[in-house]
């Protein structure tokens, strides 16, 4: 019980010292999984799209892979991308391992599933609604697509925010290809695994308070954002 | 005409008159796509055969009104007519033309259950017109203004009562200055004054050379509309008649039992 | 600090999807080395004096001594720095290093509850310990991941004609993570754990934990440095690997890892061989 109240005072002290280190820490965490979770929409809602709309062989698989990767292990990613990034590797003349690069390739991985998956969902359900009217018009597809994207983009949104919350909250993967190196590659989660090793708790916990409070801000800002552009929308 | 308009001259026909809008000119409108002929019609679906072997010729004038009981196969026509379902045998042709893309362009068909975008009143019509390729705030509120919703244009489309969602439906047909009007029971929630403003345009659209096909439970609409009528009835055409001589001496045994107020099964 | 934190939010959602720059400073080599080393905050102490003689960034990786090598075996660094000797000599011997250097030392203890259901407290002879911890099946928590200090501990067993994967699961415990996650993990349930003193001595959760067996010459922990061979590994920095070890093995560097302190104790003992310190000079 002691750990609870010195980790709340701590997070207090950390957050108002305005710490260099953990501001660093903090950027860098922002930083990977902004970037992943945008490339995961650019990779995952085009994923997402395609399997909502076209009909081929095999795509209730495609789909149950969608959802089963959904689950992808965090620490079994970062092996993957370990393995393909490290200088043995087949990727490895870029030199990407410990470097925020290979984090964010990482991330992207994990989370692009749950994008996939979530807006194939969200996407087909508002196809089908609109279909016979875009048919009935003879809209291009790619047009109809746009449309639908469009009308769906704060169902979308949310989508993008669970891929964010996943990818900020994971350690596994961002441990493994990132190296928890200080200065270059350290994000929150493996800080708080490095003061968890180190037996500081308290010090973990407040780390691990603060990285909500961030989870919880990046929520609240995207959800004034949507909830003022809907009242711009139909002022 | 005897090839299909492509795309690029449809629009810039389309874009550049105004739909219905000089009440002083009444241009009538040129017809491309009738005689309409249907033959051996059949449509399956989950088993049972929801078009039977149906034959129908439709010509360009006047309004077409479809009356027939619930699961008569009155907007599964509508459906196959318009090319959003495929027949399971038989043929339709409009004018020689098959129901394509090229034709569906000149049509307009509005749903009897709306298909709404989530958009506001506005960027639903604006939609429209933007498939068309001309999009003018004018154009938008003089459609809206005709439907009575010009003083909603902001709302949500989905906020709008049934009649509302109705009325939008058609301003947005209305839009596409099409050739033909399929209405498929466009007044069926609405209260009497919404019908008769919406009976005034389709009667407006019809003296601008629109050919109106009109699906409708209401006998006295019917005889308000109507030049001919269709009686569907399992699937099949029981009658297809002038005004005149269906409301006055109906041939089939069906059409008198639904005259007389007897219930059509 | 509200608005810290704000701006820096802001900061990173303005710069949006940017892709990541490459972080490496130009000149920077990447270190493998122990979970030991790290938690017990020597880099801490050593980079920085290092970083402002010779320029040069270093960037640790901190995982178990089994692991290390194995991503230095995969190239993914320039320096070994671990403490298994015959491992590291088998490492240089395939090629992989260039040449293995002694480079300082610490020891091993074995830490217990203060209820000491063994009896082994404050003894020094560390083969009888462990055959009392196995004859009264007091449990013990192991690293259990092929660590330099799990192979330390390996060998003790043996020395002490124990087979404790006997008692596996049972008193017998192997967390297969690092020596602080042991450490809680053995704090959690009252067992036995055998850390090298550098963590220890860093480690903030004992709790009523005490050192129980120290001082036994057997519990002797050498850390040797490796710089990666470039025949194997071309992209190996050599030159500025060479000049981090140089710099651990000259008189500097050995003199600041004796100055490292935590709570007033030294935590490493350097112990380079005086022909390495006079080349390294």
């Amino acid at each position: 019980m002691q750990d609870f109240a010195e980790s709340f005072r701590l997070a207090f002290a950390l957050v108002s010292s305005g710490d260099g280190n953990l501001l660093e820490i903090i950027a860098l965490s922002l930083r990977v999984s902004f970037s992943a979770m945008f490339l995961s929409c650019a990779i995952g809602l085009a994923l997402g799209s395609l399997v909502a709309v076209a009909r081929f062989p095999g795509r209730t698989a495609v789909i149950v892979l969608f959802n089963t990767m959904m689950g992808l292990p965090p620490v079994v990613v970062g092996l993957l991308v370990y393995l393909v990034l490290s200088r043995a590797g087949p990727l490895g003349i870029f030199g990407l391992l410990y470097t925020p690069t290979a984090m964010i390739i990482a991330q992207t991985i994990l989370i692009t599933p749950i994008i996939a998956a979530l807006s194939r969902q969200i996407i087909e359900d508002l196809f089908d609604e609109y279909d016979e009217f875009f048919r009935s018009l003879a809209v291009p597809v790619w047009q109809a697509m746009g449309a639908v994207l469009w009308d769906a983009r704060y169902s979308l949104i949310t989508v993008a925010l669970a891929g964010f919350g996943r990818a900020i909250a994971e350690v596994g993967a961002v441990m493994i290809v990132g190296g928890n190196i200080d200065h270059l590659t350290r994000v929150m989660t493996t800080a708080i695994a490095l003061e968890t090793s180190k037996g500081d708790l308290a010090l973990a916990l407040a780390l691990g308070i603060v990285l909500l409070t961030i989870s919880m801000t990046v929520n609240a800002l995207a959800l004034t954002l949507r909830s003022s552009a809907a009242k711009q929308a139909y002022a | 005409m005897a090839l299909p308009m492509t795309k690029a001259t449809l629009e810039v026909a389309a874009g550049s008159a105004t739909p219905f809008a000089d009440q002083t000119s009444a241009r009538a409108k040129t017809q491309t796509l009738f005689p309409l002929e249907v033959r051996g019609l059949c449509f399956d679906a989950g088993g049972r055969r929801l078009i039977d072997n149906l034959d129908l010729t439709l010509s360009a004038s006047g309004t077409t009104m479809i009356m027939g009981p619930n699961g008569a196969g009155k907007s599964v026509f509508f459906r196959l007519i318009h090319g959003l379902l495929q027949p399971s045998s038989g043929s339709i042709n409009w004018a020689g033309k098959l129901p394509s893309e090229a034709v569906r362009r000149k049509q307009a068909l509005v749903f009897q259950k709306p298909v709404l975008l989530r958009r506001s009143v506005a960027e639903n019509v604006d939609f429209v017109l933007r498939t068309i390729g001309s999009q003018s705030v004018e154009q938008r509120e003089q459609l809206l203004d005709r439907v009575g919703l010009l003083s909603l244009s902001k709302q949500p489309a989905r906020l709008l009562s049934g009649g509302e969602q109705q009325r939008l439906s058609l301003a947005r047909a209305l839009a596409l200055n099409p050739e033909v009007l399929l209405l498929d029971e466009p007044t069926a929630s609405l209260d009497p004054a919404s019908v008769m403003k919406i009976e005034q345009i389709v009667a407006d659209a019809v003296s601008h050379g629109v050919k109106v096909i009109f699906i409708t439970h209401d006998l006295g609409q019917a005889r308000r509309l109507a030049s001919d009528v269709v009686f569907l009835h399992r699937g099949k055409v029981a009658e297809h008649a002038p005004a005149e001589t269906f409301f006055e001496c109906p041939d089939s045994e069906a059409v008198r039992d639904f005259l007389a107020g007897r219930i059509v099964l | 600090m509200r608005k810290n934190l704000m701006m820096a939010a802001f900061a990173v959602l303005t710069a949006g999807a940017v892709a990541a720059t490459p972080a490496m400073a130009d000149k920077s080599i990447i270190v493998q080395s122990t979970t030991s080393t790290a938690n017990s905050g020597l880099y801490d102490y050593l980079l920085p004096e290092f970083k402002k003689k010779s320029g040069i960034t270093v960037n640790v990786v901190a995982v178990g001594t089994g692991q290390a090598i194995k991503n230095a075996k995969n190239c993914d660094g320039d320096v070994l720095l671990v403490h298994a000797k015959s491992a590291e000599e088998k490492f240089v011997g395939e090629g992989f290093g260039v040449k293995r250097f002694d480079l300082m030392y610490n020891d091993f203890v074995i830490v217990g509850p203060p209820s000491d259901p063994a009896g082994i407290a404050e003894t020094s002879d560390v083969k009888a310990a462990l055959k009392a911890i196995a004859d009264k099946g007091a449990t013990f928590a192991s690293r259990g991941d092929d660590s330099g200090t799990h192979k330390k501990e390996k060998k003790l067993w043996k020395a002490a004609g124990v087979d404790p994967s006997k008692g596996s699961g049972k008193w017998y415990r192997e967390t297969g993570s690092g020596m602080g996650a042991t450490l809680n993990a053995g704090v959690g349930m009252g067992a036995y754990v055998m850390t090298d003193r550098a963590t220890w001595i860093a480690y903030k959760n004992k709790g009523d934990y005490k050192i129980a067996v120290e001082g036994d010459k057997e519990m002797f922990n050498q850390y040797g440095v490796i710089l990666i061979n470039k025949d194997k590994c071309p992209s190996v920095k050599s030159d500025l690997g060479q000049e981090f070890v140089d710099w651990l093995l000259s008189a500097e560097g050995q003199n600041a890892i004796r100055s490292y302190k935590r709570d007033g104790q030294q935590l490493f003992f350097p112990n380079a061989a005086a022909a390495d310190m006079k080349k390294a000079g």
